[in-house]
């Protein structure tokens, strides 16, 4: 029996330890989405197809023109903020007088687009890297190095995005505009260069959620479903545009999915979640952290 | 009786006539189709023009149409009992969600993310209770057994192609039906004046959370019948085709292209998608996997920047102008 509980112990830290390295990744794309949200006011339905387009190209960079990892990540992080920019200019931009909802319907149209043209152009096979890191072990658990990475690296551009909003000129007008977009107009800056540089960088995140993702996961055109809602559901949790009730919120919810997939299959898990979501709808609607009024 | 009254009377007569002089399997099959995906459309849009946009709605299709599979094949409950069994499911399902999203005035983005991670669950459900649905491979019920027609009526399972048009034309019907007495009801101002502006319609007196709930609740209960329709229908039903987001995006896609703010909108929404995703399929064979999608996610962008009101909204606004010959659509 003690021998048992040994053992159940051991799994479990290794599961608690797990989610927090599930969380960091699970935070890079709740930023990138809350920054959007923020500052222009529009969800991007399609942001996990974004970061699909980034695992494919981080997958045909490495695979099909032998571009080393280390090169083909920044090339896959500077075309998915072109993607962003593009999908800014293109379909937010001329809606930005609409009623929200049909912002927020347009990106689900673009999720169509991104996820048959990957299935078209792609094929539906699903495709991995072939890069396989080793495995540290560390008393009885292991821990993948593609995760540790994963969460050095999502910590490091959270890190970087946080002194890019605080440090700069362009980062301080992004967020005096996620404060107030009528004044800053009459203040000088120019609200569509400041929307497109957002949606540029908010893209930035995206890609580099894919290049640490594509270590972890197969790629198929249908991936972005798999990290797609519950990164909604985190921004929701945490409060749409409130950074650090997102980032809290992608630890609660990573932890949850890590330890019921600990007592049963992954999908409870991800049930739990939803579960759990549901439940902190009644009680804190406005986001964990918001202020009762 | 006015001249539009008989118009109506006889593309009526002839809808229902058609079975019984046309035959052709494959037209009929496509009919079917469209008539059980419209009155899906329709009941999404019952919420969707009051600004209410849910993602959920694949998650109430599933739901009907699971639900009564799976008593049927485990409990040998005639779909007769297990629909309005699913119906309750999906109903409580509507409540739970919907009440405290009401309650607490969750709307606008907010509550599309709410009824998107409604849809996810449901997904995930079905796919992580796989020993008893199949999971992702997809659920059959099973054959009845016997061919006699009290069996086949009983399990609610026709082979003939023009029982099932006419049954999906009566629910088609009833759909429409729905639309009108909620068109021409209280509800339907209470609503406009929620969707306008939420505070000013308490203050007026609006009580906002019933009326929110009692739409929801009608609509969530039309997907759920469409769901358990579909399952009936198809004999075959995965968590792709009537459950999670792809489905729930679709309903919002054939609404908006059709018109979402008018009783055939959603109609003619279903029709064009049905009809772009057959030509699609039979023209290109397997390479054509994909290119439906990609058609639908070009023309919902472009619908909703350049024609929010969709293709029916859009011509019917036209013609009003010059005559009162729509009063019927």
């Amino acid at each position: 029996m003690q021998a048992f509980l040994d053992i159940f112990d051991i799994y479990l830290l290794e599961a608690v330890l797990n989610g927090i390295l599930l969380g960091g990744v699970l935070a890079l794309l709740a930023l990138g989405l809350n920054l959007i949200f923020g500052v222009i006011d529009v969800t991007w339905i399609c942001y996990a197809e974004l970061v699909m387009i980034g695992m494919y190209a981080m997958y045909y960079l490495v695979q099909y023109f032998g571009v080393s990892y280390f090169i083909a990540a920044p090339l896959t992080i500077l075309l998915v903020a072109a993607l962003g920019a593009l999908l800014h200019y293109l379909v937010i931009a001329p809606l930005l007088t609409a009623p929200p909802i049909n912002q927020l319907l347009a990106t689900g149209g673009v999720l169509f687009i991104l996820q048959s043209f990957a299935t078209v152009a792609f094929g539906i096979d699903f495709r991995n890297l072939g890069i396989r890191l080793p495995i540290l072990t560390i008393g009885d658990m292991n821990f993948s190095y593609a995760r540790l990475l994963s969460f050095a690296a999502a910590l490091i551009g959270m890190v970087v995005v946080y002194l890019f909003m605080t440090r700069t000129f362009t980062g301080t007008a992004i967020r005096a505009i996620a404060q107030d977009r009528q004044i800053m107009a009459l203040m000088g800056v120019d609200a569509k260069k400041i929307y497109l540089i957002t949606s540029a960088l908010g893209g930035a995140l995206a890609g580099l959620a894919a290049c640490l993702l594509v270590l972890q996961y197969d790629v198929h055109p249908f991936v972005g479903l798999t990290f797609g809602p519950i990164t909604f559901l985190i921004c929701v949790l945490g409060g749409l545009g409130n950074f650090i009730g997102g980032f809290i919120a992608s630890f609660v919810l990573a932890e949850i999915i890590s330890l019921g997939g600990l007592f049963s299959d992954l999908e409870w898990g991800y049930v739990f979640a939803f579960g759990f979501f549901m439940v902190m709808m009644f009680i804190r609607p406005a986001g964990l952290l918001a202020r009762r009024r | 009786m006015k001249k539009s009254d008989i118009g109506m009377i006889v593309v009526l007569a002839a809808l229902v006539v058609l079975p019984f002089v046309y035959r052709e399997p494959y037209h009929l099959h496509l009919m079917v189709l469209i008539l059980i995906w419209s009155f899906a459309y329709t009941s999404w849009s019952m919420m969707g023009r009051f600004g209410l946009v849910s993602l959920g709605h694949g998650g109430f299709m599933g739901v009907g149409a699971y639900v009564t599979a799976l008593l049927w094949n485990y409990f040998g409950l005639s779909p007769w009992i297990g629909i309005p069994f699913a119906l309750v499911a999906a109903g409580i399902l509507a409540l739970v969600v919907g009440y405290p999203c009401f309650r607490f005035r969750i709307t606008g983005h907010y509550f599309v993310l709410v009824t998107l991670a409604l849809s996810g669950i449901v997904l995930q459900v079905i796919t992580a209770t796989r020993d008893y649905t199949g999971g992702s491979l997809g659920y059959t019920p099973a054959r009845a057994t016997g061919s006699s027609i009290g069996s086949r009526i009983l399990a609610l399972q026709f082979d003939d192609k023009a029982t099932w048009y006419l049954i999906a034309l009566l629910v088609w019907l009833v759909g429409l039906l729905i639309w009108r007495l909620i068109d021409r009801s209280m509800t339907r101002y209470a609503l406009e004046a929620i969707s306008e502006d939420e505070d000013a319609a308490a203050a007026a007196g609006v009580n906002v959370t019933a009326e929110k709930l009692k739409i929801t609740l009608i609509s969530a209960l039309m997907t759920a019948f469409a769901g358990a329709m579909y399952c009936q229908y198809q004999m075959f039903i995965s968590p792709d085709t009537v459950s999670g987001i792809a489905v729930s995006l679709q309903m919002v896609f054939a609404a908006i292209v059709g018109g979402l703010y008018v009783a055939l909108g959603p109609t003619v929404g279903a029709i064009i998608t049905i009809l772009l995703a057959e030509t699609l399929r039979i023209g290109f064979g397997t390479g054509a996997v994909g290119w439906d999608n990609l058609i639908y996610g070009v023309l919902l962008v472009l619908f909703i920047i350049f024609l929010p009101q969709g293709i029916l909204g859009s011509l019917l606004e036209r013609f009003r102008a010059r005559r009162k010959l729509v009063r019927w659509i």
